[in-house]
């Protein structure tokens, strides 16, 4: 539509509104930042930008095991749970796009299901199970659930994905003379690189964002993860007054995802988005 | 499956191509010529080809199925019965008693129309901002990088971590918006409680709502638009008139996964308010029933009725966009 409107006109409109949108996405998270950096003395000022700056908050996180911990549990976790659903992921998503069989409609339609599936309907059976199986409170008794429900993603994605590879370059470099595992690697591998990036970073997003798992599968630093641990700064913490604490930490794990997202943007939107609706 | 919808292709094309998909996964007994009939007893490989597909999708299958499919019965075997952990002895069948327990108690149906409120209010305002940040984002002149890192953020941050900001910045004495519009504390309050929560929910999903609806803006093809203004079309016209319904599919399926969440919703409210005045979910009652109450029997037949809540709902969307649906939508593509 901006077509149609004076080039000049239009862009400063155009300017305005992103304005907007950038005012709307982060102030909440200038807003914590800014928590994190204030004294206690001026932590209760109300007001947005910090009339004294401090590093203490990152200090006390730091120094204390329960934060540490929590944050080396959900990089495993998170991490390991990332890779089994990636490459589970990407060999039933091959099968999907490439491959004819009975059979393929009902995976579909099952990894669907799960997609749709209250969480929380599954969270009491879990427990149950994992307290008999020896699994709760343990690392893989969070990343069994989180490879179940990253799966329906990862194969939604790829899936996607796969169908847009051109896979006559695979024949035409056999042509040429290459080998079965040449051809692979030299001309498929690198296509469908970006895709098997993307759904890695989606599902990584999703276990390092999950509550409700770690919040009733664990009970101990043995596997809780950060977001968990935050929730709990506030009741068993030996600090006075946890805010300047929660909000350093929320800062600490929100950086990365930040980081993704503003490098990999592009991706995660033609990943997310051929993904979830035809392309 | 792709070769199996093209079949206007000539069948000698055909079969060279799927010599070589075969041949990628290293099924050399898959190049035979026998593959052409297709109505055929099946082939060496045809036979092949589905083991192969079998083999690949098993442990996903596996991992999916062993995972939620015990559990879902589980929790349904567990409605039946009267079980505390705080009384294990107690522990027998009753049948349906649990869910009349349930269904009588006015907690459930406040939770109830708690979640169905903040459901319709944020998926509703969610389409409305995410439609024009999905225009904003697809059509913007100047830093569409940047605007859309920005807009994506809300999206990557930690649910958790967004709770606790919104937090700080309602609470009297710490926050920044706390004394916005009155002297009180606006999280100790019913309705302002609510509002708070639905604004958290929004700011952290609109961008995932405008992602899906930016996909169904780039099927948008650009002639119509211009057609539609050289018609005399105004904007409002070319936007309801052409690209809604071009969009429709990116716009129902958006609404379904978002409903399905936000029926879901459990994290904000979690932190906001841990469910006081109120203002509880029905997920966050089955997880107090589950996890703190430790009542199995009860917070089972919670889980299920909440299933069954979304199943409707599901299956009502399903019915309503018809070809549109994410199943169909995903047959179409192959």
């Amino acid at each position: 539509m901006a077509s149609l409107d004076t080039p000049a006109g239009a862009k400063w409109r155009w300017g305005l509104l992103d304005v907007v949108v950038v005012v709307f996405a982060l102030v909440p998270v200038l807003w914590i930042m800014s928590l994190s950096f204030k004294t206690p003395a001026t932590l209760t000022d109300g007001k947005f930008v910090p009339r004294e700056w401090t590093l203490e908050n990152y200090r006390t996180i730091f120094a204390t095991d329960q934060f540490v911990r929590a944050l080396v549990n959900s990089i495993g976790i998170a991490l390991i749970a990332t890779a089994v659903a990636v490459v589970l992921g990407t060999m039933a998503a091959y099968a999907i796009s490439r491959l004819d069989f009975p059979g393929k409609k009902l995976l579909v339609g099952v990894s669907l299901l799960i997609a749709m599936f209250p969480q929380v309907s599954l969270v009491s059976p879990l427990f149950e199970i994992e307290r008999q199986l020896g699994l709760f409170d343990t690392w893989p008794g969070l990343i069994l659930p989180y490879i179940t429900f990253a799966l329906p993603l990862a194969i939604y994605t790829l899936s996607a994905f796969f169908k847009q590879i051109p896979w006559d370059l695979e024949k035409a470099a056999k042509m040429d003379g290459a080998t079965q595992g040449q051809a692979f690697r030299r001309v498929i591998a690198p296509l469908a690189a970006p895709g098997v990036f993307t759904t890695a970073i989606l599902v990584f997003i999703f276990c390092w964002n999950d509550f409700l798992f770690a919040i009733s599968l664990t009970s101990t630093e043995r596997s809780r993860t950060v977001p968990v641990a935050l929730s709990f700064f506030t009741g068993e913490s030996q600090f006075e007054d946890p805010t300047g604490a929660i909000s350093a930490a929320a800062v600490v794990i929100t950086v990365p995802i930040i980081l993704f997202v503003l490098f990999f943007q592009r991706r995660i939107v033609s990943g997310l988005t051929s993904g979830a609706v035809k392309g | 499956m792709t070769s199996q919808s093209q079949s206007a292709t000539p069948l000698g094309a055909e079969l060279v191509q799927e010599g070589t998909e075969r041949a990628a996964p290293r099924e050399p007994a898959a190049t035979g010529p026998a593959r052409s009939g297709r109505k055929a007893p099946l082939s060496e490989g045809k036979k092949a080809e589905r083991r192969l597909g079998w083999l690949l999708c098993a442990p996903a299958a596996l991992v999916m199925v062993a995972v939620t499919a015990y559990p879902i019965l589980y929790s349904i075997w567990l409605s039946l019965q009267r079980f505390d952990l705080k009384f294990p002895d107690q522990r027998e069948f009753v049948g349906l008693d649990n869910y009349v327990t349930v269904l009588t108690n006015g907690f459930w149906w406040t939770a109830f129309g708690v979640t169905m409120l903040i459901t319709v209010v944020t998926v509703a305002v969610e389409l409305v901002l995410g439609m024009g940040l999905a225009i904003i984002m697809h059509r913007t002149l100047v830093g569409r990088g940047i605007v859309r890192t920005a807009a994506l953020i809300p999206y990557g941050i930690v649910t958790v971590v967004a709770a606790f900001s919104w937090r700080y910045a309602w609470t009297p004495g710490t926050g920044y918006l706390a004394n916005l519009f009155s002297e009180g504390a606006p999280l100790t309050e019913r309705a302002s409680s609510l509002a708070i929560i639905m604004l958290a929910e929004i700011w952290k999903t609109t961008p995932f709502m405008a992602l899906l609806l930016m996909a169904g803006l780039a099927l948008v093809p650009e002639d119509l638009l211009k057609a539609a203004s050289m018609d005399g079309a105004t904007t409002w016209q070319r936007f309801t008139k052409v690209m809604l319904p071009v969009m429709k599919p990116a716009i129902l399926v958006a609404l379904l996964f978002r409903t399905l969440d936000a029926f879901r919703v459990f994290d904000n409210i979690y932190v906001l308010t841990a469910g006081g005045n109120e203002t509880s979910s029905v997920s966050m009652l089955a997880y107090n029933n589950l996890m703190r109450g430790l009542n199995l029997g009860i917070g089972s037949t919670m889980s299920v009725l909440i299933f069954l809540t979304v199943a409707v709902i599901a299956f009502v969307f399903v019915k309503l966009f018809g070809t549109a649906a994410p199943g169909s939508a995903d047959e179409e593509r192959r």
